[in-house]
């Protein structure tokens, strides 16, 4: 009996073993999705082509940006003053920054190409730059680390494939392409939790992020009817439905409230 | 020398307990996103000066995790080499087993972006682990030789069967805490010690049943603790083997319930937090102490007791 035992907790430890390591392989974050394929020319005849353009506008009394703490990484510290929070960043006349708008429907079965250039998302006095960013399904974004410090590039989406890579040295750089159609896809930094980015992934090219004016331009669209919609990452999202004429111009005005 | 050992293994997986808390609670567990590896340097020589935010505590832990990961493979070839009893033997096998399967844990959790199931099953083996280092610290000391102390419980089945019970209810009432946390449960619901101003919630959704049934888990647990101290207070006050464990397990039940109440009050305090973790243990430990003392005859086979007596 006890020689049984003596011979069945090896066989024990190695079965669970080798169990355990064979899962652990198999859940690798440095696999990039698979990618579908995609046309080389717009469908888009640029004659008749129009744009949507507008502003993003924050009513009411402005909140106080709050200081982001960064003692728990010297190299993070800026010189002459702490950082702020970005959740909410305002402009002059209640420009709202760093709003997400998109065309959410109307495209119908429209097909683009990929974009060819890779923007960039860095990672600049521990913070993300930009902090909001568009690409297209199966566009490139490469995730750089500026900061004299180490970086998790951590993705957490609910559609796409999650990942997470480490960036120890500074000039490292991570390129990912998304699979899917996902807005937004969070970013965060698992060692300096203040981080974090938001990447709005879309199968078309009809996507901005508002400036210090709170100001989109939504160009080369066909005619057609659209519906637009304004996200922020605490103010949440707004919809207009936008109709445009060959060659013409359409406009939205979006105005987020404070969250009761 | 074995047995002082074995309690400066268990010591070790307390603070180890304690260290994995941490990084729990402060949402550092992916922070190191590669395993066995630390951003690519082998764990033991990751540059210190890197030690920064969360990995911090996420490092930390894994070389916490290392040091009883090797304390506890001396401590099984140690009982291997010198230990008569069989049984004993087995307790350092199966907790050299349940340690390594623990390491591996914690790597797939990290790999596999801490999903629920994987975590929980890690902070639940965490305690398995600890319970194990106990009783062979216990069961290697000169007391439980000499049978000091639980002699009395010998034919003491109400004690015997409810310190049991207690200590598997307390082991529950941990997983259900581990649920609680690797859910993101742990302020459902905000106030203490009504739940939205009610003895019941007027509403519910699946956090907040997880986090209640925590709390109803505390108070079985409380009445439990209380009555086995109190019966042996009231039948064995003075076996000290006996009494001590029991006084403790109330001490630590009031410190473990109060830290638990801060927890939501402060909105989870990383530091209050990982007390309350690390206190969990340890009234599973002393609980578990005085089972098996209560219990001692059951594990004395009747060579022992001729030579005992002899």
């Amino acid at each position: 009996m006890t020689r049984r035992v003596y011979t069945a907790i090896p066989v024990f430890i190695i079965t669970v073993l080798t169990a355990l390591l064979a899962a652990a392989c198999g859940g690798g974050n440095t696999e990039q999705a698979a990618v579908p394929d995609a046309p080389t020319v717009s469908p888009v005849d640029a004659a008749t082509a129009g744009n949507v353009t507008g502003r993003v506008t924050f009513a009411g009394t402005a909140p106080k940006p709050a200081a982001v703490r960064m003692e728990s990484d010297p190299n993070c510290m800026p010189p002459g003053g702490a950082a702020t929070d970005e959740a909410v960043v305002l402009g002059q006349n209640g420009a709202l920054q760093n709003a997400f708008v998109y065309v959410k429907d109307g495209l119908g079965d429209l097909r683009f190409p990929i974009p060819s250039n890779t923007p960039v998302l860095d990672q600049k006095g521990c913070l993300y730059t930009p902090h909001v960013i568009g690409v297209q399904v199966g566009q490139s974004i490469e995730i750089l680390n500026s900061d004299p410090t180490l970086h998790n590039v951590h993705a957490v989406p609910t559609s796409n494939q999650e990942f997470n890579t480490g960036q120890p040295l500074p000039g490292m750089k991570h390129t990912h392409r998304f699979s899917t159609r996902e807005v937004m896809v969070p970013f965060k930094c698992d060692v300096h939790p203040w981080m974090r980015a938001y990447v709005g992934v879309l199968d078309h090219p009809y996507f901005a992020v508002t400036g210090p004016d709170g100001s989109f331009d939504l160009k080369g669209l066909p005619p057609g009817t659209y519906t637009i919609e304004a996200w922020h990452e605490t103010l949440g999202t707004q919809t207009q439905t936008v109709t445009i004429a060959a060659k013409e111009s359409g406009t939205a005005a979006f105005e987020f409230k404070p969250k009761s | 020398m074995l047995h002082r050992f074995a309690a400066l293994v268990a010591a070790s997986t307390a603070l180890l307990i304690f260290a994995g808390g941490l990084v729990t609670s402060t949402g550092s567990g992916l922070s190191v996103p590669d395993w066995p590896t630390t951003y690519g340097w082998n764990m033991f020589t990751f540059p210190i000066d890197k030690w920064v935010g969360g990995i911090y505590y996420e490092h930390t832990h894994r070389l916490i995790a290392s040091v009883v990961g090797f304390l506890i493979v001396v401590l099984a070839v140690w009982l291997w080499r010198v230990e008569p009893r069989a049984w004993v033997r087995r307790l350092g096998y199966v907790a050299l087993a349940a340690v390594i399967t623990q390491g591996i844990l914690g790597g797939i959790t990290v790999l596999w972006f801490l999903p629920p199931p994987v975590s929980i099953a890690h902070a639940g083996l965490a305690q398995l682990v600890f319970c194990l280092t106990i009783a062979i610290a216990l069961v290697t000391s000169p007391g439980w030789s000499r049978g000091a102390a639980g002699d009395s419980a010998a034919d003491d089945r109400t004690l015997q069967l409810v310190a049991a019970v207690t200590t598997a209810v307390i082991y529950v009432q941990i997983i259900a805490g581990a649920t609680m946390r690797h859910t993101g449960a742990g302020l459902a619901i905000p106030d203490f010690p009504l739940a939205f101003g009610q003895i019941v919630p007027s509403v519910w959704s699946g956090p907040i049943a997880i986090h209640y049934a925590h709390r109803v888990g505390a108070v079985i647990v409380s009445l439990l603790a209380l009555a086995t101290a109190g019966h042996v207070l009231y039948h064995h006050v003075r076996e000290g083997g006996l009494r001590r464990p029991a006084v403790l397990l109330v001490a630590l039940l009031i410190v473990q319930v109060t830290l638990g109440a801060l927890t939501v009050l402060s909105g989870k305090h990383y530091v209050i937090n990982s007390l309350h973790v690390v206190t969990g243990a340890l009234v599973l430990g002393t609980s578990l102490v005085l089972a098996l003392r209560a219990n001692r005859a059951r594990f004395t086979t009747q060579a022992e007791r001729m030579r005992v007596a002899a």
